[in-house]
Protein backbone atom coordinates (compact mmCIF):
# COMPACT_ATOMS: atom_id res chain seq x y z
CA UNK A 1 0.00 0.00 0.00
CA UNK A 2 1.35 3.44 -1.16
CA UNK A 3 0.23 7.00 -0.93
CA UNK A 4 0.87 9.21 -4.25
CA UNK A 5 0.60 12.41 -5.16
CA UNK A 6 -0.55 13.43 -8.42
CA UNK A 7 -2.13 16.72 -9.75
CA UNK A 8 -5.45 14.92 -11.11
CA UNK A 9 -7.30 11.58 -10.69
CA UNK A 10 -9.60 10.50 -13.17
CA UNK A 11 -11.92 8.16 -11.65
CA UNK A 12 -13.83 5.82 -14.13
CA UNK A 13 -12.55 4.41 -17.76
CA UNK A 14 -15.11 4.51 -20.66
CA UNK A 15 -15.18 7.73 -23.40
CA UNK A 16 -15.20 10.04 -20.76
CA UNK A 17 -12.53 8.72 -18.46
CA UNK A 18 -10.11 8.45 -21.54
CA UNK A 19 -11.02 11.60 -23.48
CA UNK A 20 -10.29 13.28 -20.04
CA UNK A 21 -7.39 11.63 -19.77
CA UNK A 22 -6.22 12.41 -23.53
CA UNK A 23 -6.89 16.08 -22.86
CA UNK A 24 -5.27 15.99 -19.20
CA UNK A 25 -2.26 14.51 -20.44
CA UNK A 26 -1.74 16.44 -23.04
CA UNK A 27 -1.86 19.43 -20.98
CA UNK A 28 0.85 17.96 -19.18
CA UNK A 29 -1.06 16.78 -16.11
CA UNK A 30 -0.04 12.79 -15.96
CA UNK A 31 -3.35 12.08 -14.58
CA UNK A 32 -3.78 8.74 -12.80
CA UNK A 33 -7.20 6.97 -13.91
CA UNK A 34 -8.35 4.49 -11.86
CA UNK A 35 -10.11 2.70 -14.70
CA UNK A 36 -11.50 -0.54 -12.91
CA UNK A 37 -10.27 -4.03 -12.13
CA UNK A 38 -12.39 -5.34 -14.28
CA UNK A 39 -14.51 -2.90 -16.13
CA UNK A 40 -11.52 -1.06 -17.54
CA UNK A 41 -13.14 0.60 -20.69
CA UNK A 42 -16.78 0.75 -19.45
CA UNK A 43 -19.90 -0.03 -20.95
CA UNK A 44 -18.41 -0.28 -24.42
CA UNK A 45 -16.63 -3.33 -24.48
CA UNK A 46 -19.85 -5.38 -23.66
CA UNK A 47 -20.73 -4.06 -27.26
CA UNK A 48 -20.48 -5.29 -30.86
CA UNK A 49 -19.99 -2.47 -33.80
CA UNK A 50 -20.65 1.20 -33.15
CA UNK A 51 -21.78 2.87 -36.11
CA UNK A 52 -22.05 6.42 -34.91
CA UNK A 53 -19.04 7.30 -33.44
CA UNK A 54 -17.56 10.17 -36.04
CA UNK A 55 -14.45 9.07 -38.30
CA UNK A 56 -15.35 5.30 -38.55
CA UNK A 57 -16.90 4.99 -42.13
CA UNK A 58 -17.61 1.42 -41.34
CA UNK A 59 -18.03 1.32 -37.63
CA UNK A 60 -15.45 -0.19 -35.20
CA UNK A 61 -16.21 -2.68 -32.53
CA UNK A 62 -16.59 -0.95 -29.11
CA UNK A 63 -13.50 -3.02 -27.25
CA UNK A 64 -10.97 -1.62 -30.18
CA UNK A 65 -12.50 1.62 -30.01
CA UNK A 66 -11.83 1.40 -26.39
CA UNK A 67 -8.14 0.39 -26.54
CA UNK A 68 -7.44 2.74 -28.68
CA UNK A 69 -8.53 5.69 -26.51
CA UNK A 70 -6.63 4.37 -23.93
CA UNK A 71 -3.07 3.41 -25.95
CA UNK A 72 -4.02 7.52 -26.81
CA UNK A 73 -4.54 8.64 -22.97
CA UNK A 74 -1.12 6.61 -22.42
CA UNK A 75 0.80 7.98 -25.21
CA UNK A 76 0.71 11.49 -23.10
CA UNK A 77 1.49 10.20 -20.29
CA UNK A 78 -1.63 9.33 -18.64
CA UNK A 79 -1.18 6.84 -15.87
CA UNK A 80 -3.97 3.59 -16.21
CA UNK A 81 -4.20 2.15 -13.24
CA UNK A 82 -6.53 -1.34 -13.48
CA UNK A 83 -8.22 -1.14 -9.90
CA UNK A 84 -11.26 0.11 -8.72
CA UNK A 85 -12.12 3.16 -6.73
CA UNK A 86 -13.24 1.90 -3.00
CA UNK A 87 -13.54 5.44 -1.18
CA UNK A 88 -13.67 9.51 -2.45
CA UNK A 89 -12.89 12.12 -0.25
CA UNK A 90 -13.71 15.06 -2.02
CA UNK A 91 -14.15 17.58 0.74
CA UNK A 92 -11.12 19.29 1.70
CA UNK A 93 -8.68 20.98 -0.33
CA UNK A 94 -6.67 17.54 -1.23
CA UNK A 95 -9.07 14.82 -2.63
CA UNK A 96 -8.09 11.48 -1.89
CA UNK A 97 -8.93 8.15 -3.92
CA UNK A 98 -8.33 4.79 -2.05
CA UNK A 99 -7.57 1.92 -4.48
CA UNK A 100 -9.06 -1.78 -3.68
CA UNK A 101 -4.93 -2.52 -3.79
CA UNK A 102 -5.43 0.06 -0.54
CA UNK A 103 -3.30 2.60 -2.44
CA UNK A 104 -4.58 5.77 -1.62
CA UNK A 105 -3.90 8.65 -4.39
CA UNK A 106 -4.04 12.54 -3.46
CA UNK A 107 -4.80 15.19 -5.79
CA UNK A 108 -6.06 19.15 -5.84
CA UNK A 109 -8.36 17.81 -8.44
CA UNK A 110 -10.85 14.89 -9.55
CA UNK A 111 -12.95 14.08 -12.38
CA UNK A 112 -15.69 11.81 -11.80
CA UNK A 113 -16.71 9.89 -15.14
CA UNK A 114 -17.60 6.15 -13.84
CA UNK A 115 -20.81 6.29 -15.65
CA UNK A 116 -23.59 4.02 -15.27
CA UNK A 117 -24.97 0.83 -14.42
CA UNK A 118 -27.74 -1.83 -16.03
CA UNK A 119 -30.70 -0.94 -14.02
CA UNK A 120 -32.73 -3.97 -12.88
CA UNK A 121 -36.24 -5.09 -12.70
CA UNK A 122 -36.08 -5.63 -9.26
CA UNK A 123 -38.06 -8.93 -9.15
CA UNK A 124 -37.12 -11.21 -6.19
CA UNK A 125 -36.33 -14.34 -8.76
CA UNK A 126 -33.82 -11.98 -10.73
CA UNK A 127 -30.50 -12.36 -8.23
CA UNK A 128 -31.47 -15.93 -7.90
CA UNK A 129 -31.39 -16.69 -11.97
CA UNK A 130 -28.92 -14.34 -13.22
CA UNK A 131 -26.48 -16.45 -14.94
CA UNK A 132 -28.87 -18.99 -15.18
CA UNK A 133 -31.30 -17.62 -18.32
CA UNK A 134 -31.43 -14.23 -16.77
CA UNK A 135 -28.58 -11.66 -18.53
CA UNK A 136 -27.00 -8.28 -18.88
CA UNK A 137 -24.91 -8.97 -21.94
CA UNK A 138 -25.64 -10.56 -25.41
CA UNK A 139 -22.23 -11.26 -26.74
CA UNK A 140 -21.26 -12.49 -23.98
CA UNK A 141 -24.25 -14.66 -23.43
CA UNK A 142 -25.83 -15.17 -27.02
CA UNK A 143 -24.04 -17.72 -27.60
CA UNK A 144 -26.14 -19.93 -24.75
CA UNK A 145 -29.47 -19.51 -26.46
CA UNK A 146 -28.57 -20.99 -29.71
CA UNK A 147 -32.03 -22.36 -31.58
CA UNK A 148 -34.11 -21.15 -27.97
CA UNK A 149 -36.68 -18.44 -27.23
CA UNK A 150 -35.20 -15.20 -26.12
CA UNK A 151 -37.34 -12.34 -24.23
CA UNK A 152 -35.77 -8.91 -24.58
CA UNK A 153 -37.16 -6.73 -22.43
CA UNK A 154 -36.56 -2.84 -23.30
CA UNK A 155 -37.51 -0.28 -25.90
CA UNK A 156 -34.39 2.16 -26.28
CA UNK A 157 -31.47 1.32 -29.02
CA UNK A 158 -29.90 -1.11 -26.52
CA UNK A 159 -32.68 -3.32 -26.42
CA UNK A 160 -32.79 -3.47 -30.25
CA UNK A 161 -29.00 -3.76 -30.71
CA UNK A 162 -29.21 -6.68 -28.13
CA UNK A 163 -32.44 -8.36 -29.65
CA UNK A 164 -30.45 -7.86 -33.50
CA UNK A 165 -27.63 -9.69 -31.98
CA UNK A 166 -29.78 -12.53 -30.17
CA UNK A 167 -31.32 -13.12 -33.63
CA UNK A 168 -27.59 -14.60 -34.53
CA UNK A 169 -28.41 -17.55 -32.31
CA UNK A 170 -32.09 -17.58 -30.77
CA UNK A 171 -34.96 -19.10 -33.02
CA UNK A 172 -36.75 -16.47 -32.22
CA UNK A 173 -36.23 -13.21 -30.12
CA UNK A 174 -39.52 -11.25 -28.38
CA UNK A 175 -39.07 -8.04 -27.52
CA UNK A 176 -40.99 -7.32 -24.46
CA UNK A 177 -42.07 -3.68 -24.14
CA UNK A 178 -44.31 -1.50 -21.50
CA UNK A 179 -45.11 1.45 -24.07
CA UNK A 180 -46.93 1.27 -27.34
CA UNK A 181 -43.96 2.72 -29.04
CA UNK A 182 -40.24 1.86 -28.93
CA UNK A 183 -38.10 4.88 -27.16
CA UNK A 184 -34.84 3.68 -29.69
CA UNK A 185 -33.60 5.71 -32.54
CA UNK A 186 -36.33 5.15 -35.76
CA UNK A 187 -33.02 3.38 -37.56
CA UNK A 188 -32.63 0.80 -34.95
CA UNK A 189 -36.38 0.28 -34.17
CA UNK A 190 -37.21 -0.13 -38.28
CA UNK A 191 -33.85 -2.58 -38.43
CA UNK A 192 -35.28 -4.65 -35.26
CA UNK A 193 -39.02 -4.64 -36.79
CA UNK A 194 -38.25 -6.01 -40.23
CA UNK A 195 -36.19 -8.64 -38.93
CA UNK A 196 -38.39 -12.09 -38.73
CA UNK A 197 -36.88 -13.32 -36.32
CA UNK A 198 -38.10 -10.73 -33.93
CA UNK A 199 -41.53 -10.02 -32.27
CA UNK A 200 -42.92 -7.59 -30.76
CA UNK A 201 -45.12 -7.95 -26.87
CA UNK A 202 -46.18 -4.10 -26.76
CA UNK A 203 -48.13 -2.80 -23.53
CA UNK A 204 -46.63 -5.68 -21.25
CA UNK A 205 -44.96 -5.70 -18.17
CA UNK A 206 -43.05 -7.82 -16.34
CA UNK A 207 -43.86 -9.78 -13.00
CA UNK A 208 -42.08 -12.60 -12.70
CA UNK A 209 -39.28 -14.42 -13.88
CA UNK A 210 -40.46 -18.38 -13.95
CA UNK A 211 -37.60 -20.88 -13.63
CA UNK A 212 -36.31 -22.83 -10.43
CA UNK A 213 -32.80 -23.97 -11.39
CA UNK A 214 -32.75 -22.07 -15.10
CA UNK A 215 -35.32 -19.84 -16.69
CA UNK A 216 -38.33 -20.96 -18.94
CA UNK A 217 -40.44 -18.08 -19.06
CA UNK A 218 -41.95 -14.80 -18.08
CA UNK A 219 -45.06 -13.46 -16.46
CA UNK A 220 -46.69 -10.31 -18.24
CA UNK A 221 -49.23 -7.96 -17.88
CA UNK A 222 -50.51 -6.34 -20.35
CA UNK A 223 -50.77 -2.60 -18.93
CA UNK A 224 -54.11 -1.39 -20.67
CA UNK A 225 -56.31 -4.51 -19.84
CA UNK A 226 -54.56 -6.07 -16.79
CA UNK A 227 -54.27 -9.35 -18.38
CA UNK A 228 -52.18 -11.68 -17.47
CA UNK A 229 -49.92 -14.01 -19.97
CA UNK A 230 -46.89 -16.49 -19.51
CA UNK A 231 -44.31 -16.35 -22.49
CA UNK A 232 -41.75 -18.89 -23.21
CA UNK A 233 -38.20 -17.92 -23.28
CA UNK A 234 -35.34 -19.89 -21.82
CA UNK A 235 -32.83 -16.49 -21.76
CA UNK A 236 -34.18 -13.00 -20.93
CA UNK A 237 -32.03 -10.51 -21.00
CA UNK A 238 -32.36 -7.00 -19.41
CA UNK A 239 -31.96 -3.42 -21.45
CA UNK A 240 -34.66 -1.42 -19.55
CA UNK A 241 -31.73 1.23 -18.79
CA UNK A 242 -29.17 2.37 -16.71
CA UNK A 243 -28.59 4.05 -13.27
CA UNK A 244 -25.87 6.33 -12.84
CA UNK A 245 -23.00 4.97 -10.59
CA UNK A 246 -22.99 7.58 -7.87
CA UNK A 247 -22.74 5.58 -4.48
CA UNK A 248 -18.99 6.21 -3.42
CA UNK A 249 -20.07 10.14 -3.74
CA UNK A 250 -23.30 10.54 -2.54
CA UNK A 251 -23.59 12.64 0.87
CA UNK A 252 -20.46 14.73 -0.44
CA UNK A 253 -21.42 15.83 -3.64
CA UNK A 254 -24.77 17.39 -5.02
CA UNK A 255 -26.55 14.89 -6.73
CA UNK A 256 -30.24 14.74 -8.11
CA UNK A 257 -33.44 12.75 -6.88
CA UNK A 258 -31.79 9.89 -9.36
CA UNK A 259 -28.27 10.29 -8.26
CA UNK A 260 -26.89 11.93 -11.39
CA UNK A 261 -24.11 14.02 -9.92
CA UNK A 262 -25.17 17.87 -10.87
CA UNK A 263 -22.86 20.35 -12.32
CA UNK A 264 -22.78 23.93 -13.51
CA UNK A 265 -24.15 23.36 -16.98
CA UNK A 266 -22.50 23.76 -19.47
CA UNK A 267 -19.23 23.80 -17.40
CA UNK A 268 -18.18 20.08 -15.56
CA UNK A 269 -18.04 21.91 -12.43
CA UNK A 270 -19.63 20.15 -8.97
CA UNK A 271 -20.58 22.05 -6.03
CA UNK A 272 -16.92 21.19 -5.03
CA UNK A 273 -14.20 23.10 -5.94
CA UNK A 274 -11.79 21.07 -8.00
CA UNK A 275 -14.37 18.01 -8.58
CA UNK A 276 -15.26 17.76 -11.68
CA UNK A 277 -18.27 15.76 -13.29
CA UNK A 278 -18.83 14.16 -16.80
CA UNK A 279 -20.41 11.86 -18.88
CA UNK A 280 -23.34 9.18 -18.09
CA UNK A 281 -22.89 9.83 -14.55
CA UNK A 282 -24.18 13.30 -15.09
CA UNK A 283 -25.71 12.86 -18.42
CA UNK A 284 -29.55 11.61 -18.23
CA UNK A 285 -30.53 12.26 -21.68
CA UNK A 286 -27.63 11.82 -24.48
CA UNK A 287 -26.01 8.85 -23.51
CA UNK A 288 -23.93 8.26 -26.27
CA UNK A 289 -20.33 7.46 -26.85
CA UNK A 290 -19.06 10.89 -28.62
CA UNK A 291 -21.91 13.05 -25.67
CA UNK A 292 -19.48 11.66 -23.18
CA UNK A 293 -16.32 12.17 -24.03
CA UNK A 294 -17.23 15.50 -25.18
CA UNK A 295 -17.85 15.72 -21.73
CA UNK A 296 -14.91 14.42 -20.82
CA UNK A 297 -12.79 16.92 -22.83
CA UNK A 298 -14.70 19.32 -20.94
CA UNK A 299 -14.14 18.60 -17.85
CA UNK A 300 -10.53 18.15 -18.52
CA UNK A 301 -9.79 21.69 -19.31
CA UNK A 302 -12.21 22.69 -16.33
CA UNK A 303 -9.71 20.99 -14.27
CA UNK A 304 -6.74 22.14 -16.24
CA UNK A 305 -7.90 25.63 -15.86
CA UNK A 306 -8.91 24.97 -11.52
CA UNK A 307 -5.33 23.48 -11.39
CA UNK A 308 -3.67 27.16 -13.02
CA UNK A 309 -5.66 29.22 -11.35
CA UNK A 310 -5.85 28.39 -7.94
CA UNK A 311 -2.57 27.57 -6.16
CA UNK A 312 -2.33 25.16 -3.05
CA UNK A 313 -2.81 26.90 0.60
CA UNK A 314 0.23 25.96 1.71
CA UNK A 315 1.98 27.67 -1.45
CA UNK A 316 -0.10 30.78 -1.05
CA UNK A 317 0.80 30.92 2.25
CA UNK A 318 4.45 30.59 1.45
CA UNK A 319 4.02 33.80 -1.31
CA UNK A 320 2.21 36.10 1.65
CA UNK A 321 5.31 35.39 3.64
CA UNK A 322 7.66 36.64 0.93
CA UNK A 323 5.81 39.65 0.16
CA UNK A 324 5.22 40.97 4.15
CA UNK B 1 1.86 -20.46 -12.31
CA UNK B 2 0.28 -20.85 -15.23
CA UNK B 3 -3.48 -21.42 -15.91
CA UNK B 4 -3.72 -24.77 -17.45
CA UNK B 5 -6.49 -25.26 -20.41
CA UNK B 6 -8.62 -27.93 -19.87
CA UNK B 7 -11.54 -29.63 -22.72
CA UNK B 8 -14.72 -31.72 -22.09
CA UNK B 9 -11.89 -34.73 -22.56
CA UNK B 10 -9.80 -34.07 -19.47
CA UNK B 11 -12.03 -31.86 -17.50
CA UNK B 12 -12.01 -35.41 -15.41
CA UNK B 13 -8.72 -35.51 -14.84
CA UNK B 14 -7.85 -31.94 -14.45
CA UNK B 15 -10.43 -31.06 -12.50
CA UNK B 16 -12.62 -33.69 -10.81
CA UNK B 17 -9.56 -35.50 -9.76
CA UNK B 18 -6.89 -33.05 -8.58
CA UNK B 19 -5.20 -33.23 -5.36
CA UNK B 20 -5.46 -29.85 -5.05
CA UNK B 21 -8.58 -27.09 -4.94
CA UNK B 22 -9.42 -25.70 -8.33
CA UNK B 23 -10.37 -22.47 -9.53
CA UNK B 24 -12.38 -23.21 -13.39
CA UNK B 25 -12.58 -20.37 -15.65
CA UNK B 26 -15.39 -20.89 -18.15
CA UNK B 27 -14.72 -18.32 -21.09
CA UNK B 28 -14.63 -17.70 -24.28
CA UNK B 29 -12.70 -15.71 -26.94
CA UNK B 30 -15.97 -12.98 -27.90
CA UNK B 31 -16.49 -12.15 -24.21
CA UNK B 32 -15.24 -8.69 -23.04
CA UNK B 33 -15.77 -9.32 -19.67
CA UNK B 34 -14.09 -12.75 -19.82
CA UNK B 35 -10.92 -11.04 -21.38
CA UNK B 36 -10.77 -8.16 -18.55
CA UNK B 37 -10.62 -10.91 -15.38
CA UNK B 38 -7.97 -12.66 -17.37
CA UNK B 39 -5.11 -10.85 -15.75
CA UNK B 40 -6.78 -10.88 -12.24
CA UNK B 41 -6.74 -14.60 -12.41
CA UNK B 42 -3.10 -14.57 -13.45
CA UNK B 43 -2.23 -12.87 -10.49
CA UNK B 44 -4.51 -15.12 -8.05
CA UNK B 45 -2.65 -17.93 -10.11
CA UNK B 46 0.58 -16.68 -8.54
CA UNK B 47 -0.43 -15.32 -5.24
CA UNK B 48 -1.90 -19.10 -4.73
CA UNK B 49 0.46 -21.32 -6.39
CA UNK B 50 0.50 -24.48 -4.95
CA UNK B 51 -2.23 -24.44 -2.76
CA UNK B 52 -5.07 -23.32 -5.83
CA UNK B 53 -4.76 -24.77 -9.42
CA UNK B 54 -5.91 -22.56 -11.72
CA UNK B 55 -7.66 -23.86 -14.99
CA UNK B 56 -9.51 -22.67 -17.92
CA UNK B 57 -12.15 -23.80 -20.39
CA UNK B 58 -13.19 -22.68 -23.67
CA UNK B 59 -17.29 -22.54 -23.84
CA UNK B 60 -17.72 -22.51 -27.63
CA UNK B 61 -15.64 -25.58 -27.49
CA UNK B 62 -16.63 -26.98 -24.33
CA UNK B 63 -20.69 -27.78 -24.36
CA UNK B 64 -20.42 -30.59 -22.11
CA UNK B 65 -18.40 -28.56 -19.29
CA UNK B 66 -21.25 -25.55 -19.91
CA UNK B 67 -23.69 -27.91 -19.02
CA UNK B 68 -22.64 -29.74 -16.73
CA UNK B 69 -21.90 -25.90 -14.57
CA UNK B 70 -25.68 -24.98 -15.45
CA UNK B 71 -24.78 -21.56 -16.44
CA UNK B 72 -25.82 -19.04 -19.39
CA UNK B 73 -23.61 -16.52 -18.74
CA UNK B 74 -19.74 -16.04 -19.05
CA UNK B 75 -17.34 -15.07 -17.40
CA UNK B 76 -18.52 -17.97 -14.46
CA UNK B 77 -15.89 -19.26 -12.15
CA UNK B 78 -16.52 -22.82 -10.70
CA UNK B 79 -14.69 -23.46 -7.46
CA UNK B 80 -13.82 -27.56 -6.85
CA UNK B 81 -12.39 -29.01 -4.27
CA UNK B 82 -12.29 -32.89 -3.97
CA UNK B 83 -14.12 -33.47 -7.34
CA UNK B 84 -17.48 -31.56 -6.79
CA UNK B 85 -18.25 -28.07 -7.37
CA UNK B 86 -18.54 -26.17 -4.01
CA UNK B 87 -19.21 -22.27 -5.53
CA UNK B 88 -19.83 -20.40 -8.49
CA UNK B 89 -19.26 -17.19 -9.36
CA UNK B 90 -21.19 -15.71 -12.43
CA UNK B 91 -19.72 -12.85 -14.27
CA UNK B 92 -16.84 -10.12 -14.21
CA UNK B 93 -15.93 -9.99 -10.34
CA UNK B 94 -12.93 -7.46 -8.32
CA UNK B 95 -9.82 -9.46 -7.50
CA UNK B 96 -11.17 -9.39 -3.76
CA UNK B 97 -14.50 -10.82 -4.35
CA UNK B 98 -12.61 -13.57 -6.16
CA UNK B 99 -10.11 -14.03 -3.64
CA UNK B 100 -12.80 -14.18 -0.49
CA UNK B 101 -14.22 -17.19 -3.15
CA UNK B 102 -10.65 -19.26 -2.65
CA UNK B 103 -10.38 -18.40 0.95
CA UNK B 104 -13.60 -19.98 1.86
CA UNK B 105 -12.43 -23.00 -0.60
CA UNK B 106 -9.33 -23.08 1.58
CA UNK B 107 -10.68 -22.72 5.20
Amino acid sequence: MTEQRTELVIVGSGPTGYTAAIYAARAGLAPVVLAGSVTAGGSLMTTTEVENFPGFIDGIQGPELMEAMRAQAERFGARIVYDDATALDLVGEVKTATAGSGDVYRARAVILATGSAYRKLGLPEEERLSGHGVSWCATCDGFFFRDQNIAVIGGGDSAMEEALFLTRFASKVTIVHRRDEFRASRVMTERALANPKIEVTWNAEVTGIIGDEQVSGLRLRDTLTGAESVLDATGVFVAIGHDPRSELVAGQIDTDADGYVLVEHPSTRTNLPGVFAAGDLVDHTYRQAITAAGTGCAAAQDAQHFLSHTLPTIQRDALLEVSA
Amino acid sequence: MTIITVTDATFQAEVEAADLPVVVDIWATWCGPCKAIAPVLDQLADEYAGRVKFVKIDADQNPKAVTAAGVTSIPTLGFYQNGTRQDLLIGAHPKPVIATKIERLLA
